[in-house]
């Protein structure tokens, strides 16, 4: 399986390409991408940089262009598209049908893959997209059992790429709005959820809190371990609970799942973290190619060494990790 | 202005169900959408008796139509989906792109529910010329966005040919999940969820741990914990184009609600406003605006 694997800044795209990443996914500057963050992704000039910097060393450049634009900026995702284009990357990875129309009329020999915020959870919706705009790979949203993505492999017209590591949606990508109902940002307008400039923490009486537009997302005990307040991972309040009435703020890793998903004929495994640090890809990248290539070199009796999974815990959010809908439990 | 009912977003009791609509039989609405649009567990209704129950409503003069899963992952869900667009004797309503494949596929217009990502215009026309012939704009969207993509429907020569659905009363559907978040309130494993979302007929509110009311959880599905109220925008949609304003139903004063918005809408007045309180519980209109859906605007100030 193919490596593909997030960067944020040329130090990032450095570090991915270095520790042998099969190619590297970015965005550009503004609310063009799902990872619409101050301070990070790709201005021209940039991209330019981590284009020859991955080409000389054989490595893929993806470029995502994965919100939805609305009328008024319509010009800066066409505009992303042609520049992209005209930088000679790898492949789009786009969601919107009118994006994706726009990048096959335009530049029809551009490779595009359906971003995971296309929310393509089945094979019908991906003949859709192979039919109206000749994709060529599909991401698949995190909420599938690892049955259904053999389900959804076996019937797809495209090649599959899943995740393999990193922060966790719990809802279906491109299909959540909880972001926009607090703030006036989400995933599918501005590349935003739970956005920065909308959170506050403060010290009460009642101990520390985290709020969201100043909405509640938690409250924290001295020396409980406060994490960011992502909408979905807060303590609420459901008849007398209060709990993580949504999800725990946990780590998707598939390590271990390697195999099953190799057998199905997934293309590539994607790891999570454009807004991460460079040291975060550094080390989640060099652990994910050596297991791939363990398992290459001796399939059989392939398990992830302790080591891995120590290093993987170390990086991950709430240093827990899980593995999400792939394991029907967690469903 | 037409009035539509859209799909039970919750878990009732077949005989409850049967009940509401033949209820809305004399209820001033034009189009009923029916169908389970949330979670193929849900099986009080099975597909042949929506099927059936879609056949019964097409007599009374209403339009009608099914309304299919918005998350459709499984085996199970794909087959259900064949079986609603082979059978069905009315439109199909598109809840996920999987739904509108195969009812292009079948050379079946179609209408696409709030869940199908229609954010621009090109998108809408890519919609149409599959047969699309009624979209409902996702709920995250503003007024001026929607006239924006209205327009250049117009100016790409088919805003005439499509109807344009507002969802404008009632709990918003914000997320889909793998997770059940029903299953999870009581504890259970969603393989053995023991169907409880039907011991909650509007839902479970989860509030802050200050008791603000935030989402409602249904099932595999989140919602606003307010309910959305557009009902008194009906002379600005009509204006901007709007052909369906949509109320989704809940368990208490759906008929109510319909009511009184058609008696308002027959005698040209501005109906319904956020100030009186239709139900109980908070109420919201802030997408409308451009504001975080949670907010409440009136007369321009949040």
């Amino acid at each position: 399986m193919e490596l593909v694997c997030p960067a944020g800044s040329l130090p990032a795209l450095k570090a991915a390409v270095d520790c042998g990443a099969d190619a590297v996914y970015i965005g550009f500057k503004d609310d063009t991408n799902a990872r619409h963050f101050a301070g990070l992704n790709f201005n021209d000039r940039k991209a330019q940089k981590a284009l020859e910097y991955a080409r000389t060393r054989g490595t893929k450049i993806f470029v995502a262009i994965n919100t939805y634009p609305q009328p008024a900026g319509w010009q800066r995702w066409t505009q992303a598209v042609d520049n992209a284009a005209a930088l000679g990357v790898d492949a789009l990875i786009i969601a919107d049908m009118g994006v994706l129309g726009y990048a096959a009329d335009r530049h029809p020999d551009l490779a595009l893959h359906l971003s995971v915020q296309g929310s393509a959870t089945n094979a019908e919706a991906l003949k859709f997209y192979q039919q109206q705009f000749g994709i060529r790979r599909a991401v698949l949203p995190r909420v599938l059992s690892l049955a259904q993505v053999k389900y959804v492999a076996e019937q797809s017209p495209v090649d599959l790429e899943v995740f393999g590591f990193g922060s966790l949606c719990i809802m279906a990508e491109g299909r959540c709005y909880l972001s926009s109902y607090v703030t006036d940002e989400s995933p599918n307008t501005c590349g935003a959820c739970s956005p920065a400039k909308d959170v506050r923490w403060s010290e009460t009486p009642n101990g520390r809190e985290s709020r969201l537009n100043n909405v509640l997302i938690d409250r924290y005990r001295a020396g409980e371990n406060a994490g960011y307040p992502t909408l979905c991972k807060g303590r609420f309040v459901v008849g007398d609970n209060t709990y993580n009435a949504l999800e725990e703020p946990t780590s998707l890793n598939t390590l271990q799942l390697i195999p099953p998903l190799s057998e199905i004929g997934i293309k590539a495994v994607k790891l999570e973290g454009r807004q991460r640090s460079p040291a975060y890809v550094e080390q989640v990248v060099r652990v994910w190619r050596e297991a791939l290539d363990t398992y290459a070199s001796k399939p059989q009796g392939f398990a992830p060494r302790a080591e891995w999974l120590e290093a993987l815990d170390r990086v991950s959010e709430g240093s827990q990790t899980t593995l999400g809908a792939y394991h029907r439990s967690w469903q | 202005m037409k009035l539509s009912l859209g799909p039970i977003l919750y878990y009732w009791p077949q005989q409850q169900v049967e009940q509401f609509y033949q209820q809305m039989l004399t209820a001033p609405v034009d189009i009923v959408y029916l169908g389970e649009a949330v979670c193929a567990k849900r099986q009080e209704l099975r597909t042949a008796d929506w099927l059936n129950l879609a056949a019964e409503l097409c007599e009374s003069g209403k339009q009608v139509v099914l309304s299919t899963l918005a998350l459709i992952e499984a085996r199970a869900d794909i087959s259900g989906l064949k079986k609603i667009c082979d059978n069905a004797p009315c439109l199909v309503e598109a809840n996920d792109m999987g739904a509108v494949n195969m009812l292009a596929e079948r050379k079946l217009p179609f209408t696409t529910g709030p869940s199908v990502n229609v954010y621009n215009a090109y998108t809408l026309h890519t919609l149409y010329q599959q047969g699309l012939q009624r979209w409902v704009m996702p709920v995250e969207l503003n007024a001026e966005t929607l006239r924006a993509i209205l327009q250049d429907a117009a100016a790409m020569g088919f805003a005439d040919k499509i109807e344009t659905e507002v969802f404008s009363y009632g709990k918003l559907p914000l997320a889909y999940s793998a997770r059940c978040f029903i299953a999870r309130a009581k504890n259970l494993p969603k393989d053995d969820c023991q169907l409880s979302c039907i011991e909650f007929p509007d839902g479970l509110m989860m509030e802050t741990q200050e008791g603000r009311e935030l989402f409602t959880l249904n099932g595999i599905q989140t919602q606003s914990g307010a309910t959305y109220n557009l009902l008194g925008e009906w002379q600005m949609m009509r204006e901007i184009g709007v052909d369906v304003m949509r109320i989704s139903p809940q368990s208490q004063g759906t008929q109510r609600v319909a009511q009184r918005f058609a008696d308002a809408l027959a005698r040209d007045q501005q109906p319904l406003t956020l100030v009186e309180a239709l139900s109980e519980g908070e109420q919201c209109n802030g997408y409308w605006y451009g504001k975080p859906g949670k907010d409440v605007v009136i007369d321009g100030v949040v």
